[in-house]
């Protein structure tokens, strides 16, 4: 696919000279961010902009007798009280259902809840003020009768059949199940020296982010068009169900993105309070912005894990792992989340447990159960935290059953690096991995056997310090696999359009969004690279359904790998259709010129020949002088989505080194070490930052964050006081290292970074917990790893 | 309804008079009546760090301050502290080291390095985690944060020196 020029240099696109690929550059978007000078949703103000606050049910389960708003509708400064089915006029219920989840039902969901709440913090009214504090004044004087219900709270019992249905229509509150059952496992148990058997907790928890979501809603009855203001990751799904369920055409809604204040798969979804804005935009024909507070944000942003999972693994005493089998329950709230589902964690879960092993036998269930709390789905590491923690929490306590070191269990297992591509028990399909290089350079990095003997010593001073280790792979750059499969459209293609400028600049348009990962600066990388143009002279436009070709977002570690291979695909168009240009102008042939530092050279040897600048001018101004019949193109548009493997799975390993006081149960993380392989790596900061991100992000699910439920179905730490959160002061150095296997499945050969932290962090420092107690001979297998959890583990309380 | 309250105040160095309810607290009056959106607000009870501003020399945070209580008193926010250069190149650092992802923390976060820039310019990698720890940040980790408010006071020691 190479031109002339790059054939004789013997170059790819990826490293011509002064290529960015590989090189650690600064975000172009930084300085704004810096001095405040962002602008996010929750910063936005729009002429006759009003607010909305909704009266959420204090109840996890109940009926809505009557809504008196009377004399809410009296005070200061109220536009309007709305309830459900006063809502349910502008716009239709949902059901969040997927085809290929077989089996998988819910219930229809409306924007605001009608007759009956089903969760704590489910909307059962909109008031609309002209600010926040007088509508949240309002709220106070609106009067709802309620008659409770008997909630369904724990999951576990949640299909027993003294369990109240929460949905009657639906027959019981079982919202899907997965049996897989490959290879030949009781045989593989029955073969086994040891079989080692384990509980293993997830608490709930949630993302967090730092900006509350927050939605402005600006219904334009004079254009009959919707423009929707949103932090999402994917505009288009948005556009998409918006006017679906508002009876538009996808042409009358805008959905922009502008800064986003964190997002981790929070604001991947759409909520029935930002549908319910959307609705009372068109309803109220004027802007309405939404802002969650921090409260709203505990009951309502999704949660997620909360998994039960009882588990064995079947192993030989010179350390051959013979079989993985688990039996996983997970409570997703009273509705699957709509339109991605919440039964995609469990399969997730299904899908990986024993992924980076040899053993070609598993079995495994998976019950995903409806329950009066909040709603879970997607959270950053989708199932992988589970799974990792399942699986290298079985295979370290049969490494301490059978007494083998942690370490050479895996390299026992461990999928060899020349034996790909291949294939795992669930069906998944491996590329090109690298587990053993990856262990190789992790043990190398954390100076292991160093460490083991400082633990000796420790130990003998009743210091208990623990390593742990956990390998772990990432599902990265999904195809249709994910949903478009199943009947979402929730594209998997990405597309990105590049031109020259009559300046002689370049403009990127990119269906990826930027919600701080570097999708802006990785896009203008690759085009700078390949059009041989300096980053600084590549502005990139993001996040706008109106200005962007369609696609998918950033989501699911994609966008690198997708949108960054549109980009390459998209900006080596532009560069033929440059060099074709700069040859009907210089009489040249066009496979004897290049662009290197903003200008068209001579290949060989590199001489200067025309500025880009001057060719846009000739191009733009002045196309009289070129030949008859030759019509320049400096625009280019090119999509992609890989077609070869339906996921390009990553792999890597973690360690965690971490002390536990056995006398407070307090865990202190003194060390994190990551290596992983993503493939082609295109800015090595971004990378590493993505990683570390990740792993605190992970290390606060597994010693802090919790979302406790009591028996009633009420949260009781909906708070950044009660939910803790990982912070500075509590937080290791974290060392990232890679191995660089880069896919096939496009030219750049990049894969995903951004759930590989997270996907091992729980699990690495569950283990090192229990390597530390080993002299206690406790196994604890259950996050937020409390003191509380610890000590009981002891026998201390 | 309670009666506005006329507060005269300094805001980045300008003179500010304004009519505000008693109830409104300073993140809300800075973002919303003063336009100064950089100043974040994130858990409204004191615990994130988002909406760190610093009134009169100190470092404080604006949602558990009233407006009214900043009558006569001199705020910086982050706005303020860019205009003047004056945490330049902590800025530089950060962008350096990309110690930020989504940026929402990042004022708060930059007006909490900087006081501790100020105050402990000798300090320690532990000590900066330790004077961090008021601010949340979801996106990085914070390790990236730390090396940069390191790098900058490593930096001022040496031109000081």
């Amino acid at each position: 696919m190479n031109d002339g020029s790059e054939k004789q240099s013997g170059l790819s696109v990826l490293d011509r000279p002064n290529s960015y690929i590989g090189k650690t550059v600064p975000r172009p978007n930084l300085d704004r961010l810096m001095q405040g000078r962002g602008q996010y949703v929750s910063d936005m103000v729009l002429p006759r902009m009003a607010h909305v606050v909704f009266l959420r049910s204090p109840y996890a389960h109940a009926k809505i007798l009557s809504i008196d708003a009377a004399v809410a509708k009296t005070m200061p400064g109220v536009i309007a009280v709305v309830t459900g089915a006063e809502l349910a006029k502008v716009i239709t219920p949902w059901v969040g259902v997927l085809s290929h989840l077989k089996g998988l039902k819910s219930a229809p969901q409306h924007a605001i809840a009608i007759d009956r709440a089903c969760w704590q913090g489910e909307a059962v009214a909109a008031i609309i003020a002209t600010s926040r504090a007088l509508a949240e004044d309002a709220a106070e004087a609106l009067s709802v009768d309620y008659e409770e219900l008997v909630p369904v709270t724990d999951m576990r019992t949640a299909l027993d059949p003294d369990t109240p249905v929460i949905h009657s229509t639906l027959g019981d509150n079982l919202a899907f199940e997965r049996n897989l059952d490959a290879g030949a496992v009781d045989q593989a148990f029955k073969d086994s020296d040891e079989v080692v058997e384990a509980e293993f907790v997830f608490g709930r928890h949630t993302g967090v982010t730092l900006e509350p979501r927050a939605v402005l809603a600006d219904w334009n009855s004079g254009e009959d068009r919707l423009t929707v203001y949103l932090g999402t990751q994917a505009p288009h799904m948005v556009q998409n169900i918006a006017a679906l369920h508002l009876g538009l055409d996808e042409a009358q809604v805008r959905v922009v993105c502008k800064d986003v204040g964190g997002s981790f798969g929070i604001k991947v979804h759409i909520y029935a309070d930002e549908m319910a804005t959307l609705a009372l935009s068109k309803l109220l024909r004027r802007p309405i912005k939404f802002v969650a507070d921090r409260v709203e944000s505990f009951n309502t942003d999704i949660h997620a894990r909360d998994h039960f999972c009882k588990a064995r693994i079947g192993v030989s005493k010179d350390g051959t792992i013979n079989a993985f089998e688990i039996d996983d329950v997970t409570g997703i709230g009273p509705y699957s989340m709509y339109p991605r589902t919440s039964a995609i964690e469990a399969n997730q879960v299904v899908n990986l447990v024993g992924g980076p092993y040899t053993t070609q036998n598993y079995r495994a269930r998976t019950r995903v159960v409806f329950q009066n709390k909040n709603v879970t789905c997607q959270y950053r590491g989708v199932g992988h935290p589970i799974a990792c923690s399942i699986t290298e929490g079985l295979v370290d306590l049969a490494a301490q059953r059978i007494g083998m070191d942690p370490i050479e269990i895996r390299r026992r297992n461990l999928i060899r690096d020349d034996a790909y591509p291949c294939g795992s028990p669930s069906g998944l399909k491996f590329e090109a991995l690298s587990h053993h290089a990856s262990l190789d350079k992790l043990v190398a990095m954390m100076n292991y056997d160093a460490l083991r003997a400082e633990q000796a010593d420790l130990r003998k001073q009743g210091i208990y310090r623990g390593i742990g280790i956990a390998s772990f792979i990432e599902v990265t750059n999904p195809s249709a696999a994910f949903y478009g499969v199943g009947g979402a459209r929730i594209s998997s293609q990405d597309g990105v359009a590049v031109r020259l400028d009559a300046t002689g600049r370049v403009i990127c348009q990119t269906s990826i969004t930027e919600q701080g990962q570097g999708s802006e600066s990785l896009t203008a990388q690759i085009v700078g690279s390949v059009l041989g143009v300096s980053m600084e002279r590549v502005r990139v436009i993001l996040g706008d359904t109106d200005n962007t070709p369609y696609g998918g977002g950033t989501w699911a570690s994609r966008g690198a790998g997708i949108g960054g291979e549109a980009a390459l695909q998209a900006a080596k168009v532009l560069r033929k259709n440059i060099l074709d240009v700069a040859a009907a102008i210089l009489q040249a042939k066009p496979g004897d010129l290049d662009i290197v530092n903003n200008a068209v050279v001579d290949a060989d040897g590199g001489q200067q020949r025309i500025e880009l600048h001057e060719l846009a001018r000739i191009v733009y101004f002045r196309p009289d002088t070129l030949p008859p019949g030759f019509q320049p193109e400096l625009m280019a548009t090119r999509h992609f989505v890989p077609r070869e493997y339906p996921f390009a799975f990553t792999n890597g390993v973690q360690a965690s080194w971490l002390e536990v006081d056995t006398q407070s149960g307090f865990i202190k993380l003194l060390k994190h070490w990551v290596v992983e392989d993503c493939g082609t790596i295109i800015n090595p900061q971004l990378v590493d930052e993505q990683i570390r991100g990740g792993v605190v992000q992970g290390l606060g699910a597994a010693l802090y964050e919790h979302c406790i439920y009591d028996e009633r179905g009420q949260l009781t730490n909906a708070n950044m006081a009660d939910y803790l959160v990982p912070m500075a002061g509590e937080m290791p150095d974290i060392d990232v290292g890679h191995i660089v296997s880069p896919t096939l499945d496009g030219e750049l050969g990049a894969k995903g970074a951004g759930e590989a932290g997270t996907a091992a962090a729980a699990a690495v420092v569950t283990n090192a917990v229990n390597d530390a107690l080993a002299p206690f001979n406790v196994a604890v297998t259950e996050i937020p790893l409390t003191p509380k959890i610890i000590l009981t583990a002891l026998g201390r309380i | 309804m309670t009666d506005l309250v006329p507060i005269s105040l300094t805001v980045n160095g300008e003179r500010v008079s304004a009519q505000v309810l008693p109830r409104l607290n300073l993140a809300d009056f800075l973002r919303e009546q003063l336009g100064l959106t950089g100043t974040h607000v994130g858990c409204e009870h004191g615990v994130c760090g988002a909406c760190t501003v610093r009134v009169n020399g100190d470092t404080v945070r604006a949602c558990l301050l009233l407006a009214v209580q900043a009558e006569n008193a001199s705020v910086q926010t982050i706005e303020g502290l860019s205009d003047s250069g004056e945490v330049s190149d902590l800025q530089a650092a950060f962008r350096a080291r990309n110690a930020l992802q989504c940026g929402y923390c990042t004022p708060g976060m930059l007006m909490a390095a900087q006081d501790i820039l100020i105050h402990e310019p000798q300090a320690d990698r532990e000590q900066i985690r330790e004077h961090l720890s008021g601010n949340y940040c979801r996106c990085t980790g914070y390790h990236a944060i730390v090396d940069a408010v390191q790098a900058t006071a490593r930096a001022r020691s040496e031109q000081t020196r």
